[in-house]
Parts: structure tokens; sequence; C-alpha cells
């Protein structure tokens, strides 16, 4: 299990790609932190999940 | 018009050393010397960014870099630190106006251009803690993840969600990592067609604003 906001979910073996689309985020609006790293953009596609981890997805909506 | 609005009594401005001591006896003589060393950056200077600024100039804060590349406009003086007599005024321009009859002492750099991916390196390596302040979700989205990407070593403070009527005891500070904070109720969007009220910003600044200061005297 992968611990994503707080929240216990079956993400792992999946990618981080393949976990946003599942999850509905628009990816031009979020920041993916995992075990404490940002993981960059370019690397959503090949970032794999792994039983343990702790990501964080920061949504961001408009206003300012 | 011009004269009412940067009239200022200036034989009535207290001498550096005074407005020092009275920020020493308000906050305790540590926390000052901190704040005083200390170089914030604070990208986007609408509803968010000028009240940051005011508040952390007001702390004591030593240097504040202000970045926006946007003019007053009369739609924004509902939420924003700016006056009707500022209206088309660059915003870096107007505010640092209004901060410097605030906090004369504090050492301002304004920058009146648009923070991209190639120039948020050069542009905020001197802070030691960047806010982000954009209204734009995909602008706050890009700058984050450049400033994770590229600037590891910075704190953080972004903001999500601070748009609408609801209470406000629904905004919050997460902390997201160890050198990433987001404040905000992170769901209310002004995108909705929900607009945005002086208070609630006001209070999503003041968090961005108090977890800077936390960060700068190790509190955080």
């Amino acid at each position: 299990m992968v611990t994503i906001n707080g929240q216990s979910v079956d993400a792992a073996r999946k990618t981080v790609a393949e976990y946003l689309v599942e999850a509905g985020y628009n990816t031009v609006r979020i920041a993916v932190e995992r075990n404490e790293m940002i993981v960059p953009k370019a690397k959503y596609a090949e970032t794999v999940l792994a039983d343990g981890d702790v990501v964080e997805v920061v949504n961001f909506v408009g206003g300012g | 018009m011009a004269d009412t609005c940067s009239q200022m009594r200036d034989s009535c401005v207290p001498s550096r050393e005074e407005m020092l001591a009275a920020l020493e006896k308000r906050q305790g003589e540590d926390a000052v010397r901190k704040l005083q060393a200390a170089t914030v950056a604070v990208c986007g200077l609408g509803g968010l960014g000028s009240n940051i600024a005011i508040s952390l100039a007001r702390a004591g804060v030593g240097k504040l870099i202000l970045v926006d590349f946007d003019r007053v406009d009369v739609t924004n003086l509902h939420r924003q630190q700016y006056k009707a007599c500022q209206v088309g005024l660059p915003k870096p321009e107007a505010l640092l106006a209004n901060l410097k009859e605030i906090a004369p002492y504090t050492d301002f750099e304004t920058h009146s251009e648009k923070v991209t991916a190639e120039n948020a390196v050069p542009l905020l390596a001197n802070a030691d803690v960047i806010c982000e302040a954009f209204d734009n979700a995909e602008a706050k989205a890009m700058l984050v993840n450049t400033v994770l990407e590229t600037m590891p070593e910075k704190f953080l403070v972004a903001a999500s969600g601070m748009a609408g009527y609801d209470s406000g005891n629904s905004i919050a500070t997460r902390k997201v990592t160890k050198r990433f904070y987001v404040c905000g109720d992170g769901q209310s969007d002004v995108g909705d067609g929900i607009g945005l009220i002086a208070p609630r910003v006001m209070l999503c600044a003041a968090h961005q604003a108090l977890v800077v200061i936390r960060l700068i005297l190790g509190l955080e």
C-alpha cells in the first residue's frame, strides 16, 4: 500500500502518471512529493510507486 | 492627487534606531536579530503577496524581493494593498511606495517581470524563503515545481484555496515536507465563479507570513 495525502491507497507498482490519471488530477495544476522529494513532472511516467511510499499530491486552485 | 497619496509627515518618521528598539520591545531581541538577517521573496503582489509583504516588513524582515509583472487595476482595490490613486502603476513600484511609508529602513528589491521556469533561479537565488502568491493555478504549480526541482535548499510557502465566503476556519497551513508548506483551504477555486473577499484572502496571506516568520525563527 502507498500512503497518499494521508490515505492508504492500493497504488503500488503503478507509475505516478497512472495514479494521477486514475485519481482525476490535472497535472499542470499539481506538485507531487514522494518520500520528501519532489517528483519532476518529466518523471511522472517513469516513477513507479512502491509499497510503503509516502506521497503528497498538492493540487492548486485559482485565487490570490 | 499624488500629494495626498504620498503625503508623509517626514519629520515624524522615527529613526532606524527607534524603530528597531520598538520592534525588539514587542518581538524580542533574538527574534528581531534573526528576522533582520533574513531575505524573503514574494512572487505575485496581489491579494496574497501585497498582504504578505506588509506583514513581513512590519515584523522586521531585513530584505524583501518583490516580483510581479502586472499593474494595479481598479478591480484589485477590494483586496490588495494599493490605493485608488495607484491604479495603472506597476504593482512592484506601487507596493514599494506603500511599504516605504510603513517600514522605511527595510531593504527592498523589486522586479517588474513575470516569473518563469527560466528566470526563477536568478530572481530568487538570494532568498532564504520563497512565497508563492500568484492567483493562477497553473502559474502556482509552475513556480512550486520549479523551486522544488531546481532550488531544493529553499523554504517554499505556497497558497491554494481562499476564494468565496466560507468560514475563515477552513484556511489552514499544511506542512507538505520539511521545506514546503501550503496555506489555504485547498479547494475553493476562483475559477468556479466564486469571488475573492479581502478578509479571507488576508487570512491566507497571514498564514503564509506567519509560516515564513516561524521558519526564520527556527520554530518549524
